[in-house]
């Protein structure tokens, strides 16, 4: 864990309302795992006054990617930045996704902003493992391809892709995938990680997703970001400590 | 090199700086231990801690506000046995005055908390958190009646030696009231504030932001009610009074400590940026020596009205 000042080397719009921050972070580059996440706090003054999370989208060398959409007035700061700017960043934080299990085939499954952890996390699969990535959105314009492999689509509206959502496309390929040990990679919002865990559940696959609560310090201390576990009912696990990602066995979503 | 005399003191309790570390904040040391020296930190306040663990509240627990932050944690903790079996090895191995704080829904339970903890040489005061519904009548809080909060002074008094620090709520009239109590009842010290209540609503789901409806405000927002919750006391009350809320920076502790306050507590900007306490401190040893002040506690109560 460091908190290190780092400049923005390049933003770019890499489709309609989704930017692309590059990063010289050489601290953060050599330590973080995908699947990990940044705090960051994007201005000095007391508004915004909390850090805001980020996952590691990508790392390249001494270089570090955020990907994200103007939400907010923190996203919107952070998107602002001048390139040169330095941005204070909190981290690596919290586990990251468990890439040392047995399986031959990854599978991603992300919705929306949901694909921001997957260019590194493809990345560092690609030269082991087949990669196939399923990705989700509303609308055409949220569906997020960027650096992923052997995509298929899907859109609410059917303007790309699948007329559905996400996961029944997923589970609509499940029998392509037969002779195979997958394990899947998940991450987008809570009701698709719930449809996703009930699916990987069902056909007794091993599924890990990346999970998102409102935080404040990120790193353990404040007890912001519960979520139930289902071994212990008796104390929840915290997002930012024990995940943001977990094994779909192990928490309730 | 130091010609600045930062030391003060909160009854029979040293402390090297008036800096602390505000309980719920820093939880029981290890992860802010990262990132902050705690042997140079004036005390360290630990997360408040019941008889048996807590689960707290379920989520959302915290949402941000302009310039401060809503939660209701709901007192998640470990409780005193894991606390003692646990937690306390790893504070033992530094040499920074640890003050343990206790929620409890009656007063049999701050008691028996306090019993249980007082044997323990690490822990070197008490800190009663009086923000916490009281059970047995009816869940009000103590800490917005007077009696109460006498009741478990005295009580909680009668089972340590230690110095016994009570923290104030604020949502009372008259904040002055319940310092008075408290040292009519025996009490070392008193600290203000704990969190003000608030709310937010989200307005396109008309649902609350944190899943408790009512949450406690924290944050620079907060600054100015706690300086005056400070002079008052310090007005109406001989009393040492620790500061706390909204703290960001050293001119904060200074203006804390004009108004009043013999030390100080940061909590809210630990989350923020957990190496800000080392920082402060030798910006303070600065401001002393620019305003030839010789020894920090000069300050306290040193205003000019
Ligand atoms: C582990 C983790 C990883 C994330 N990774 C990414 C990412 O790679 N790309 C991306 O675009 N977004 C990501 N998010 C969501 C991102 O943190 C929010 O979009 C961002 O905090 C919004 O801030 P804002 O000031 O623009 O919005 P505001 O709505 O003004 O923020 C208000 C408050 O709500 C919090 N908040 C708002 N939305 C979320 C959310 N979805 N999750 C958690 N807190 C939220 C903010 O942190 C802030 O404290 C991640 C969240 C988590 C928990
Ligand atoms: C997330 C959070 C948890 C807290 N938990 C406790 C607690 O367990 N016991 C307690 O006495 N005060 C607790 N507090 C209150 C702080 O100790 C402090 O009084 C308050 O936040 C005001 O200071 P600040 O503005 O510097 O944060 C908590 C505050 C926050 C923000
Ligand atoms: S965000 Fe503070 S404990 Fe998780």
């Amino acid at each position: 864990m460091l908190i290190v000042n780092s400049p923005v080397k390049e933003i770019k719009e890499i489709q309609k309302d989704i930017f692309l921050q590059k990063i010289y972070s050489p601290e953060i580059a050599g330590q973080i795992k995908p699947g990990q996440f940044l705090n960051i706090r994007v201005s000095e003054t007391v508004f915004p006054l909390l850090r805001r999370p980020f996952s590691i989208c990508d790392v390249e060398g001494d270089f570090i990617y955020l990907m994200f959409n103007i939400f907010g007035e923190g996203t919107r700061i952070l998107a602002h930045k001048h390139i040169d700017d330095t941005i204070d960043i909190l981290g690596p934080l919290g586990k990251g996704f468990n890439i040392t299990d047995d399986f031959d085939l990854a599978v991603i499954v992300a919705g929306g902003l949901g694909s921001a952890p997957f260019p590194f996390l493809t990345r560092l699969l690609k030269d082991k493992y087949e990669v196939h990535s399923f990705v989700g959105g509303r609308t055409k314009n949220d569906v997020i391809t960027y650096n992923l492999l052997n995509v298929q689509t899907a859109t609410d509206d059917g303007s790309l892709g699948f007329n559905g959502n996400v996961v029944q496309l997923f589970e609509k390929n499940l029998p392509s995938f037969k002779d195979k040990r997958i394990k899947v990679f998940g991450c987008g919002p809570n009701a698709m990680l719930r449809a996703l865990k009930e699916v990987c559940i069902t056909h007794n696959i091993n599924c890990e997703v990346s999970t998102e609560c409102a935080m404040a310090c990120g790193f353990g201390i404040c007890q912001g970001c519960p979520i139930e576990s289902t071994e212990q009912s008796d104390k929840y696990l915290l997002v930012c400590k024990d995940g943001p990602v977990f094994n779909v066995k192990d928490v309730i979503i | 090199m130091s010609k600045v005399d930062l030391s003060v003191n909160i009854s029979s309790l040293k402390l090297r700086n008036p800096i602390m570390l505000a309980s719920g904040t820093v939880g029981y040391g290890n992860e802010i231990a990262e990132f902050v020296d705690l042997n140079k930190i004036g005390a360290i306040v630990t997360k408040s801690l019941s008889l048996k663990p807590r689960k707290g509240n379920p989520p959302q627990r915290i949402t941000e506000t302009p310039a401060g932050m809503l939660n209701a944690i709901g007192l998640a903790n470990v409780g005193v046995e894991v606390f003692l079996k646990e937690k306390i090895p790893f504070l033992k191995k530094y040499d920074v005055p640890l003050i343990c704080n206790i929620a409890a829904s009656s007063v049999e339970e701050y008691v028996e908390c306090t019993r249980i903890l007082n044997d323990e040489d690490t822990i070197k005061a008490f800190e009663i958190n009086v923000s916490c519904p009281n059970v047995k009548e009816g869940g009000l809080q103590f800490g917005n009646n007077l009696s109460a909060v006498g009741r478990v002074t005295e009580k909680v008094r009668a089972v340590t030696d230690k110095p016994l620090i009570i923290k104030l709520s604020p949502n009372v009239s008259y904040i002055h009231e319940f310092a008075k109590v408290v040292k009519d009842s025996g009490g070392d010290a008193v600290s203000a504030i704990n969190t003000l209540v608030g709310t937010a609503f989200n307005i396109f789901t008309r649902k609350p932001k944190v899943q408790n409806v009512f949450a406690g405000l924290s944050g620079p927002a907060i600054k100015p009610i706690a300086l005056a919750k400070v002079l008052e006391i310090h007005q109406k009350v001989d009393i040492p009074i620790i500061g706390v809320g909204g703290i960001m920076n050293w001119k904060d502790i200074v203006e804390f400590m004009i108004v009043g306050a013999s030390a100080v507590q940061i909590g809210t900007l630990n989350f923020i940026d957990p190496t800000a306490p080392i920082k402060i401190i030798e910006d303070l040893e600065k401001y002393c020596l620019q305003m030839n002040i010789k020894s920090i506690s000069e300050l306290t109560g040193s205003y000019i009205i």
